[in-house]
C-alpha cells in the first residue's frame, strides 16, 4: 500500500508551507481526513505511557455501525413486505421484489444523509482549523433508520444540515454536544413538517399516494381505540420480528438485539443503560397495565417494549455516551427514567406516539444534572471522612 | 491488624518479552549520569562542579526549595560534564566511574536504636532521603513532613516489571533495617502491600515491625496510590510517605554499612529484547552496558516501565528510581486501515474492548509498538476510566477539573489521593488518546504552587 500512502503525500505537498497552493493550506485538513481513514498514522506516543490501547474512535464508531446493519438490511426488506401487504398481493411477491423497494428506497437515504452531514462536517473542520472526529460516522446511519421510508430527499438533508449544525456543530463538535443529534435531526422533522410526519399514510411505501394503503403504525391504532385491542392487526410475534409498519430501521427488534449483542459483547454499549431502561418501560407499562383505562393502557408491557421505536431508541440512542449520563449510577437512574417516560409520554399524549424520542431528547437534558448529583455524592463522602477524623480527634 | 484487599477494576497488558529470573552478567559502566528531571516538581542547584572528584554517596546537588535534601553520587570518579538544556536548565550529571568504586564513609549503625531526629539526619546526610517520596504530589518528601504513616509496596503490577520478590532475594538484613529506619519516621504505621497469587519470599513476609496487607488483582494493584486509598484514603492537609521495596533495602544497608551502594538488579525486557533477564548494575549507568542483544534498530528504549518511564534512547542512562528497562519497537509507520489499521481483524492489537478479535485468543501475548493507534480526539467514550481506575474517584471528572484549572474541584474530586502513574492504565485504554499522565502532572504542579 506504499503507492496510496505517496500519493497522499503528493496530494498535500502543493498546499503544506512553501507548496505552489500554500494560501489555500485549509485543503490539509481535507486530505488528512481522507489519510488518517486509509492508514492509521505514524503518530508515536511522546508522554505518559508508552503503549497505547488499539482502539481508536474511527474503531468505536465503525463496531456501532456494524452492529445497525442487520436494521438496515432488514428495514429494506420490511419497506417492500409492508407495500405489498398493503396492497394484498404478499402471495404474489417476491423476495426480491420486497427487498429491491427498500433498496431503492433506502439507499438514497443513506446516501444523502452522509453527503451532507459530513460536507458539514469536512466544512466545519477546515474552517475552524481542527481534524475531521468520527462522530458523524454513526450519527449518519442512525438518521435514514428513524425516518419513513417515503420521506424527500430534500427533507431529509435539510433535517440533517439542521441537526449537525445547530445540534453538534455551535456546541462545538463531536463529543461537545448535549442533544444527541440523530433525534434532533428527527425531532427537527417531526415538528417542522408534522403534517407530512404524523398521521398513517406515511409509514408504507406509496401510502400517500396509493389509497389502497393505510399503513397505521400500531400506536397510532392504538390511540385511535377507545375501547379495548380488538382492533389491533399484528401478533406480538410480527412485532418481535419486525413486520409492522414503522420507521425504516426501527420495526425489528430481532434485528436490533443482534445490534445490542455486538454492541455488549464489544463493550461499547452501556449494559447499565440498556437494562435499566428496559426495567423503566416495563415498570411503567405495568402501571398502566393495571389503570387499564384506554387502549394504549391495555396494550400489554411487554409489546409496549417491542413495538415503536423503543427497543432502537434504547439500544442505538440512549446508549450515546456524550449525550447520556457518564457515572455508572448515573447511567442507571438515567436509562431507567428513559424507558419510563417514554411509556408514559406515548399513553399519555398519542399525539407524540414516538415517546422514545422526547423521552431521549429530555434525558439528554438531565444527564448533566444527574452526574453532578452522583459527583456530589463522592464529595461529600470526601468530606465526610475528614469531618468524622476531626470528629474522633477532638 | 492486616488487610485483606481486592482490587478489582484494572487490566494486566499481556505484553510479550518478560524478564526471565536468572541474573545475567553485564560489564561494569564507564559513565554514569544522574538526572534532576528524574524528579518531579524539583529545583536543582549543584554543590560540584565539572572536574571534582566524587566519592559514591557524594552529594551532587540539592533542592532549592528544601536545601537539606541532597541527591548523591551512584559511584565514585570524576564530574566529567553538566548537561545543559535551554535556560541552562540541569539535565544532568555525568560521572565517569572509578574502577573500583570508592565510598563517602558513615558510621555502620542500627536504625532500631537511633532516634527520630538521629535517623532523619542521616537520611539527609548520606543522600537516601531522596528515595521517600510523600503523598501528596508524589514528590521527594520534605524534610519538615509528619508522616501519618508510610506505606512500601511489595510487589509491583505494572507490565513487565522487575519482580521485586527475586530482587530482593537474601537481602533479608538490609530490607529489615531499612524498614526499622523507617518505623523512626512516623508515629503511625508502617504499611508492607503484598500480593495474594504473586510469589513471596521470606524476605517480605518476616519482615518485622509492620504490618502486612494482602492485595489481589490486576494492575495497578502494585501503585502504591492505589494501596493508600483501600488502606486508609488520604485527606486534605494529610501527608504520608512510599519508600519503593528495593530502596528500603538500599537504605538498610547504608545504615548496615555506612556505604552508599547504588547497586541494583534491573530487569531487562520487552518484545524486541533477544534473552530478557536480569542485570546486576548501578543506578545512573549507561543502558549501554547491561542491555544484552535487541532485534532490530528502529527500537526505543525506556527506562523504567511501558506505561510510566521515560525514553532514554539507546544512549541513555538508568533512571534514578528506575529498576527496568523496558525496549519496544518503535510504531513510526502509517497502517493501511483493513490489513493493520482501524477497519482491520486486529489479532495483533490488544484492547481492553472486544472490538478487535484479539479478544477470541485469551492468553495470547503481545509485541505492542509505540503507536498511539489512533489519533487524539475530544472524549467521546466513558466508562472506560472507571474500569480500570479501582478508586473511588471520578477519573474522567478528576480530569476535566484540572483541565479547566479549578482548584476547589480538582482537591474535591480527590487530587492529593493520586499520581500521574495512577492515571497510566486510563491513558492506555483511552479511545481519544487523552494525555491523562500529562494533564495530572500539571494539576498537581498547579496544586502545589498554591496550596504549597
Amino acid at each position: 500500500m506504499k503507492f496510496l500512502h505517496t500519493a497522499f503525500q503528493n496530494m498535500k505537498a502543493p498546499f503544506e508551507k512553501g507548496g505552489k497552493f500554500e494560501k489555500y493550506n485549509k485543503m490539509l485538513t481535507a486530505i488528512d481526513a481522507l489519510e488518517t481513514f486509509a492508514f492509521t498514522p505514524e503518530e508515536v506516543t511522546h508522554s505518559g505511557s508508552h503503549i497505547r490501547d488499539g482502539i481508536d474512535l474511527k474503531r468505536t464508531m465503525s463496531v456501532v455501525i456494524t452492529a445497525m446493519i442487520p436494521c438496515l438490511l432488514f428495514g429494506m426488506y420490511n419497506a417492500g413486505y409492508q407495500h405489498y401487504r398493503e396492497l394484498g398481493e404478499l402471495a404474489t411477491a417476491t423476495f426480491m421484489d420486497m427487498f429491491s423497494i427498500g433498496l431503492i428506497k433506502v439507499l438514497p437515504l443513506v446516501v444523502v444523509s452522509y453527503a451532507v452531514g459530513l460536507g458539514i462536517e469536512f466544512g466545519f473542520a477546515m474552517y475552524k482549523g481542527h481534524s475531521v472526529e468520527e462522530g458523524y460516522l454513526v450519527t449518519g446511519m442512525l438518521i435514514p433508520l428513524i425516518v419513513p421510508v417515503d420521506i424527500p430527499l430534500w427533507m431529509l438533508a435539510v433535517a440533517v444540515a439542521f441537526a449537525v449544525v445547530f445540534g453538534k456543530e455551535v456546541f462545538g463538535g463531536t463529543g461537545m454536544n448535549i442533544l444527541n443529534v440523530a433525534l434532533t435531526a428527527r425531532a427537527f422533522l417531526f415538528f417542522a413538517y408534522p403534517t407530512f410526519m404524523s398521521g398513517d399514510k406515511i409509514w408504507v411505501h406509496e401510502g400517500l399516494t396509493n389509497d389502497a394503503i393505510s399503513g397505521a403504525t400500531i400506536l397510532g391504532d392504538l390511540a385511535a381505540m377507545k375501547g379495548g385491542l380488538e382492533g389491533l392487526r399484528f401478533s406480538a410475534e410480527e412485532m418481535f420480528f419486525g413486520l409492522i409498519p414503522g420507521s425504516v430501521g426501527e420495526t425489528s427488534v430481532l434485528a436490533i438485539l443482534i445490534g445490542a449483542g455486538i454492541l455488549l459483547l464489544t463493550g461499547i454499549g452501556s449494559w447499565r443503560i440498556m437494562l435499566s431502561a428496559l426495567l423503566g418501560g416495563a415498570t411503567m407499562g405495568l402501571i398502566f397495565n393495571a389503570f387499564g383505562a384506554n387502549g394504549l393502557m391495555q396494550f400489554p408491557w411487554y409489546e409496549h417494549l417491542l413495538v415503536g421505536g423503543f427497543a432502537f431508541g434504547v439500544v442505538f440512542m440512549a446508549t450515546d455516551p456524550v449525550t447520556a449520563a457518564q457515572t455508572n449510577t448515573g447511567k442507571l437512574i438515567y436509562g431507567f427514567l428513559i424507558g419510563f417516560m417514554a411509556i408514559m409520554i406515548r399513553v399519555f399524549n398519542p399525539a407524540y406516539p414516538e415517546g422514545i424520542m422526547l423521552a431521549i431528547l429530555f434525558m439528554n437534558v438531565m444527564a448533566p444534572l444527574i452526574d453532578h448529583y452522583v459527583v456530589e455524592g463522592n464529595i461529600k463522602r470526601r468530606l465526610k471522612r475528614v469531618a468524622v477524623k476531626t470528629a474522633v480527634s477532638n | 491488624m492486616s488487610k485483606d484487599i481486592k482490587i478489582k477494576q484494572g487490566l494486566n497488558i499481556p505484553l510479550k518479552g518478560e524478564a526471565d529470573k536468572v541474573i545475567g552478567s553485564a560489564q561494569r559502566a564507564d559513565t554514569f549520569l544522574i538526572k534532576p528531571t528524574d524528579f518531579k516538581n524539583f529545583i536543582p542547584k549543584l554543590l560540584v562542579k565539572e572536574g571534582a572528584e566524587v566519592l559514591a554517596g557524594t552529594p551532587l546537588f540539592y533542592n532549592k526549595q528544601y536545601d537539606q535534601v541532597k541527591v548523591g553520587a551512584p559511584v565514585s570518579g570524576e564530574v566529567v560534564e553538566v548537561i545543559r538544556g535551554a535556560k541552562r536548565k540541569i539535565l544532568g550529571i555525568k560521572i565517569l566511574a572509578d574502577k573500583e568504586t570508592r565510598y563517602a564513609e558513615f558510621a555502620a549503625s542500627d536504625p532500631s536504636t537511633m532516634t527520630r531526629e538521629q535517623v532523619k539526619q542521616r537520611l539527609l546526610d548520606q543522600c537516601l532521603w531522596p528515595f521517600i517520596k510523600r503523598r501528596p504530589y508524589a514528590t521527594v518528601a520534605r524534610p519538615a513532613d509528619e508522616p501519618l504513616a508510610i506505606y512500601v509496596s511489595g510487589f509491583d503490577s505494572a507490565p513487565l516489571a522487575a519482580d521485586v520478590d527475586f530482587v530482593l532475594n537474601g537481602k533479608d538484613k538490609e530490607f529489615q533495617a531499612g524498614l526499622d529506619a523507617l518505623k523512626q519516621l512516623t508515629d503511625g504505621k508502617v504499611h508492607l502491600n503484598l500480593h495474594r497469587n504473586l510469589s513471596t519470599s521470606n524476605v517480605l513476609k518476616n519482615a518485622k515491625g509492620v504490618q502486612v496487607n494482602w492485595f489481589s488483582g490486576p494492575h495497578p494493584s502494585g501503585n502504591v496510590g492505589v494501596q493508600i486509598h483501600h488502606i486508609q484514603p488520604l485527606n486534605k492537609g494529610e501527608v504520608v510517605f512510599t519508600v519503593a521495596a528495593q530502596d528500603v533495602a538500599l537504605i538498610g544497608s547504608a545504615f548496615l554499612t555506612g556505604k552508599y551502594d547504588a547497586t541494583r538488579i534491573v530487569a531487562v525486557a520487552g518484545p524486541v529484547v533477544s534473552h530478557p533477564k536480569y542485570y546486576r548494575t548501578i543506578q545512573g549507568a549507561a543502558l549501554k552496558s547491561f542491555v544484552g542483544d535487541v532485534n532490530g534498530t528502529n527500537n526505543r528504549y525506556v527506562s523504567g516501565n511501558v506505561l510510566t518511564g521515560s525514553n532514554v534512547g539507546a544512549d541513555g542512562n538508568l533512571g534514578f528510581f528506575d529498576k527496568e528497562v523496558t525496549v519496544l519497537e518503535e510504531g513510526n509507520h502509517a497502517k493501511f486501515f483493513i490489513t493493520e489499521g482501524w477497519a482491520g481483524p486486529g489479532l495483533g492489537k490488544h484492547s481492553m474492548s472486544r472490538s478487535y478479535f484479539s479478544w477470541l485468543m485469551p492468553g495470547k501475548k503481545y509485541e505492542l509498538d509505540t503507536n498511539t493507534n489512533g489519533e487524539k480526539r475530544a472524549l467521546v467514550v466513558t466508562g472506560e476510566y472507571e474500569s480500570v481506575f479501582p478508586m473511588d474517584i471520578y477519573p474522567q471528572h478528576l480530569l476535566k477539573a484540572i483541565m479547566i484549572g479549578d482548584i476547589e474541584l480538582m482537591e474535591n474530586l480527590g487530587i492529593y489521593e493520586v499520581d500521574d502513574e495512577d492515571f497510566a492504565l486510563c491513558e492506555y485504554v483511552c479511545t481519544s488518546k487523552t494525555p491523562a499522565q500529562k494533564i495530572v502532572r500539571e494539576g498537581l504542579e498547579l496544586i502545589e504552587k498554591e496550596c504549597g
